[in-house]
C-alpha cells in the first residue's frame, strides 16, 4: 500500500503544510483511497517545503514545493493512476536534489525525522526505540553506561562541548537525597533550529537519552526546559510523555524494573540567559534567571540544591543510538577530539537552507558547497557566521577548516550549538557585529557591570562607525573593552558577547576602516554611508520614483532621466525599492 | 488554595490555572502561573499580580520583577492582530530590516506599540524557527515568508478588512 507523508516541522507549516495535508486528507476521504496518509517532522530540505513522500515498496518519490493544487494532482496521476509526477520529484531530477544534498550527510541524531509519524511511539518503536533503555535497565550497571558514553567521546551539543561521560561520572558520585535530570531546550540563538526540528520530528529519542541518563545517574526525575516559542515541539513532548506513561515507560517501576523515572516540561518565557544552565534552574525555580557562580557546578549543586545533570536535546538524542551500536561505532567517526556528527541548521545566503547532520571531521567548503548548494544567486562565498551571538565569522579562505570543536574555537568563534550562517559580499561584517551585540546587550540580565555597560559602550561605537562617524582609535578600543568583558563576566553571555565583534575585527578589519576613513560600506548595506543615485541610462522618466520620495529630493520632467538632490537626500532607499528598471543605484 | 483568603475581587477574576497550585510548590510555579493567567487575560493586569501574591505568599515587588525579566510576559493588552517581526539572524542578512521599516510605514507605529484602533501589535522575536524562508513575520498564527517591502501594504490590507 502506498503511504503519503507531509513534513509538518514548522518549516513545513509555514510554507503552507497544513493546507495541503488537509487537502490530500479530504481528496482521500471523498474519493475512499486505500493509502496511509501520515505527518513527519522536518526532513531537513526546509528550502523545498512544502515537501510531501509518497513511498510505495521502500521506493520513495518525493515532491517539492507543493501546494494544495498540486497535491490534488498527485493523488489523481500519482495515487489513482500511478503515474508519478516526474518534474516535482526531487530526487528524480537530473542533478539528483535529495541525493546531493543527502550524499555526504550522516544521520544519527536525525535518524528518524521525517521519516516516522513523530506523534506515533509505535513507529519509533520499530525503529529500535526504547530497546536502548531496556537493555540498559537489564544488562548494564550505572557505571558500565558511563563507561560507554565517555568511551564514546561525545561531547555536550549545546555549545560548550563537555564530555559528557565526565559529566555524567560527576553527577553520580556527587552525594544528594534526590537527584535530576535537566534537558536544555531553549535553543537561543537566533537563527538556529535544530533542537526545535528533533523534538518535534522525533521527541521519543530525546526522552529515551533522558531515561537512560537518569539510570546512570541514578535521578528518577527530570525537566525538559523549553522555550514557549516553540508551541508545536511542546505539543509533541506533551503527547510523547503521556503515551509513555500509559505503556509504563515512565512512571514507577519503568519497562517492569525498579527504577522509576518522570519528565516534567517546563516553559521558558524569552530570555537567552536562561540557556546558560545556572540560570536555567534558577528559571526551573521560579525566579529570575540570573547565572551564578560555578563552582558550586550543577552535577554537585543543582536544581533546589541537588546534584543535576544537564545536556542538551541533541546530546540526549545521540545516547540510544550509542547504546545500541556501541562506543566505536561513534567514536570511529570524527577527528581526534570530536566524534560523532554534528547538526547544523544551515541558513542565510545558502542555495538548500535547511538542516544537515554531518560527521565531525569534514570541512567548512563541504558542508557549505557541497551539502548546502553553495552561495544563492551565483554570489561570492564571504563568510560562516558560527555559534551564533556567542561565535564568531569564519572567512571562506579558511573553508578548508575541519568542522572540530578545537580547530574551531582556534579561529575565536565557537561550534556553537549548530546555527551555521552563510555569508556573501552582500553581507556588511560591521553591521553584522553590530546586530549580534545589540543582540547580547539586550538579553544581558545585568548582573556584571562589563556585560551591562561594556557591551552598551561597544555598542555605541559600532553604531558611529555605521553612521560614518567612527574615528580612528575606535578600533583599539573596542578590542580593549572586548577584552575587559571577557574577563569580567561571569557567565558565558558575557564571556563571549564580544566574539562577534572580535572575529569580524580580526578577518575583516579592512572593512571597519573603509566605514571610518572612506565613509563608505563596502556591501552596501548601512544606510547612512549609501549614496543613491540615478542612471541616466536606465531612466525612463515613469516619475515614480520622484513620487515616492519623503522630502522631493528627486527632479525631472516625464520621460526624461531624473535626478536626486543629494544635499536633500534622507537615504531612506524609498526610491530604490520602487524602481521597477533598476535606475536607482547604491554608491 | 483554597483556605486562602481572597478578600478582593474575587468573583471578577477568570479562572486561570492558579488552583492547581499549592504553597508547597508555589515558587517553582510562578512562570506558569504567570503565563496561564497572560493567557486568560491577553496580558496581566496588575490586580493579578496582587492576587497571586496573595495565593503563593511571594511578595508583588518580586513578581513583578519576574515579569519584567521575561519578554514573554506584557503589563498591557494587545492589539487584535500582532505581527511578530524576525530579527533572528537570518532574516537580518536577508534584509529583515526593510520589511521592518515597510511595517512601520504602514501602520505608523514601532515595536513594542499597538495601533490607536486596537487592531495591530508590533513585536519584534529572535528567531521564528523558519529560517529558510527568511525574511518572515507572522500576523497571529500565519506565518508569511520569502517577503519583500512591496508585499506588506497587501498583508495589511486583508487584515484591515477582515
Ligand atoms: C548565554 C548562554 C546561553 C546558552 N544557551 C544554550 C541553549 O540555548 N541551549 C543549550 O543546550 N545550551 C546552552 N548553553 C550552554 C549551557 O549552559 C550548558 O552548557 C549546556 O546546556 C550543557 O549541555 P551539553 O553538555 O549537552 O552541551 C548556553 C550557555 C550560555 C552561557
Ligand atoms: S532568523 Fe528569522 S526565522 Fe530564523
Amino acid at each position: 500500500m502506498k503511504e503519503i507523508r507531509v513534513g509538518l516541522g514548522t518549516c513545513g507549516v509555514s510554507a503552507g503544510g497544513i493546507q495541503v495535508f488537509n487537502t490530500l486528507k479530504s481528496e482521500i476521504d471523498a474519493k475512499k483511497l486505500k493509502v496511509v496518509l501520515k505527518e513527519t517532522g522536518c526532513m531537513g530540505m526546509c528550502y523545498e517545503e512544502v515537501l510531501v513522500e509518497v513511498v510505495e515498496n521502500g521506493t520513495s518519490f518525493l515532491y517539492a514545493k507543493i501546494n494544495p493544487e498540486k497535491a490534488k494532482k498527485i493523488i489523481d496521476q500519482h495515487i489513482i493512476d500511478d503515474r508519478p509526477i516526474e518534474e516535482w520529484i526531487v530526487n528524480n531530477r537530473a542533478c539528483s536534489e535529495k541525493e546531493e544534498f543527502f550524499k555526504k550527510q550522516k544521520r544519527i541524531v536525525l535518524r528518524n525525522c521525517g521519516v516516522i509519524d513523530p506523534g506515533s511511539i509505535d513507529e519509533y518503536i520499530t525503529r529500535d526505540g526504547y530497546k536502548a533503555i531496556q537493555k540498559v535497565l537489564k544488562e548494564l550497571s550505572p557505571e558500565e553506561i558511563i563507561d560507554i558514553i565517555y568511551q564514546s567521546g561525545l561531547r555536550g551539543r549545546g555549545g560548550g562541548g563537555f564530555l559528557t561521560g565526565l559529566k555524567w561520572r560527576f553527577a553520580r558520585n556527587a552525594k544528594g537525597e534526590k537527584k535530576y535530570i535537566i534537558c536544555n531546550a531553549d535553543e537561543g540563538d537566533p537563527g538556529a533550529f535544530m533542537d526545535r526540528s528533533v523534538l518535534e520530528g522525533d521527541p521519543h529519542s530525546v526522552l529515551e537519552g533522558m531515561m537512560i541518563a537518569g539510570r546512570a545517574i541514578g535521578a528518577d526525575e527530570a525537566y525538559i526546559y523549553i522555550r514557549a516559542e516553540y508551541p508545536k515541539a511542546i505539543l509533541r513532548l506533551e503527547n510523547a510523555i503521556k503515551q509513555c506513561a500509559e505503556r509504563g515507560y515512565l512512571g514507577t517501576g519503568i519497562f517492569g524494573s525498579d527504577a522509576n523515572f518522570k519528565i516534567k516540561i517546563k516553559e521558558g518565557a524569552g530570555a537567552f540567559v536562561c540557556g546558560e544552565e545556572t540560570a536555567l534552574i534558577a528559571s526551573i525555580e521560579g525566579k529570575r534567571g540570573i547565572p551564578r557562580i560555578r563552582p558550586p557546578f550543577p552535577a554537585q549543586k543543582g536544581l533546589w540544591g541537588m546534584p543535576t545533570n544537564i545536556n542538551n536535546v541533541e546530546t540526549y538524542a545521540n545516547i540510544p543510538w550509542i547504546i545500541l551500536n556501541g562506543a566505536e561505532s561513534f567514536s570511529s567517526m570524527g577527528t581526534e577530539q570530536s566524534k560523532g556528527t554534528k547538526v547544523f541548521a544551515l541558513a542565510g545566503k545558502i542555495v538548500r537552507s535547511g538542516l544537515a547532520e554531518v560527521p565531525m571531521g569534514m570541512t567548512i567548503n563541504e558542508v557549505v558547497f557541497d551539502v548546502g548548494g553553495g552561495i544563492k544567486d551565483d554570489r561570492k562565498f564571504k563568510a560562516v557566521q558560527m555559534g551564533g551571538p556567542s561565535g564568531g565569522c569564519i572567512p571562506a579562505s579558511m573553508g578548508d577548516l575541519k568542522i572540530d570543536y578545537d580547530e574551531i574555537t582556534q579561529t575565536g568563534a565557537i561550534m556553537g550549538s549548530g546555527g551555521l550562517i552563510v555569508l556573501d559580499e552582500t553581507t556588511c561584517m560591521v553591521d553584522l557585529a553590530k546586530f549580534f551585540l545589540n543582540f547580547t546587550q539586550n538579553e544581558s540580565c545585568g548582573k556584571c557591570t562589563f556585560c551591562r555597560i561594556g557591551t552598551k559602550r561597544m555598542l555605541e561605537i559600532l553604531d558611529r562607525i555605521t553612521m560614518g562617524e567612527g574615528k580612528e582609535e575606535d578600533l583599539d578600543l573596542l578590542e580593549s573593552l572586548a577584552y575587559k568583558i571577557k574577563d569580567s563576566s561571569l557567565c558565558g553571555l558575557g564571556q563571549t558577547a564580544p566574539n562577534p565583534v572580535l572575529t569580524t575585527l580580526k578577518y575583516f578589519r579592512e572593512e571597519y576602516e573603509a566605514h571610518i576613513r572612506d565613509k563608505k560600506c563596502p556591501a552596501h548595506i548601512c544606510p547612512a554611508l549609501i549614496t543613491y543615485k540615478i542612471s541616466a541610462e536606465k531612466c525612463t522618466g515613469c516619475t515614480l520614483c520622484a513620487k515616492k520620495c519623503p522630502v522631493q529630493a528627486i527632479s525631472g520632467e516625464v520621460k526624461k532621466p531624473h535626478l536626486i538632490n543629494q544635499n536633500e537626500c534622507i537615504k531612506c532607499g524609498l526610491c530604490y525599492d520602487a524602481c521597477s528598471f533598476g535606475a536607482v543605484e547604491k554608491i | 488554595m483554597n483556605e486562602v483568603n481572597l478578600p478582593f475581587f474575587q468573583k471578577e477574576i477568570k479562572k486561570f490555572k492558579i488552583d492547581l497550585v499549592t504553597q508547597k510548590d508555589s515558587h517553582g510555579s510562578l512562570i506558569y502561573l504567570l503565563q496561564s493567567a497572560q493567557d486568560s487575560y491577553g496580558y496581566i493586569p496588575e490586580k493579578v499580580i496582587h492576587y497571586i501574591s496573595e495565593v503563593v505568599g511571594i511578595p508583588a515587588a518580586d513578581i513583578y520583577g519576574v515579569i519584567t525579566f521575561y519578554s514573554q510576559f506584557r503589563l498591557r493588552p494587545l492589539g487584535k492582530y500582532v505581527i511578530k517581526i524576525c530579527e533572528g539572524t537570518a532574516c537580518h542578512v536577508n534584509s529583515g530590516k526593510n520589511i521592518l521599516k515597510a511595517l512601520q510605514n504602514e501602520l505608523g507605529i514601532s515595536v513594542g506599540e499597538t495601533t490607536n484602533d486596537g487592531l495591530f501589535s508590533l513585536q519584534s522575536v529572535a528567531c521564528l524557527g523558519c529560517c529558510s524562508l527568511a525574511p518572515v513575520i507572522m500576523v497571529n498564527e500565519e506565518t508569511y515568508g520569502s517577503l519583500i517591502p512591496k508585499k506588506i501594504k497587501g498583508i495589511i490590507k486583508k487584515y484591515r478588512e477582515l
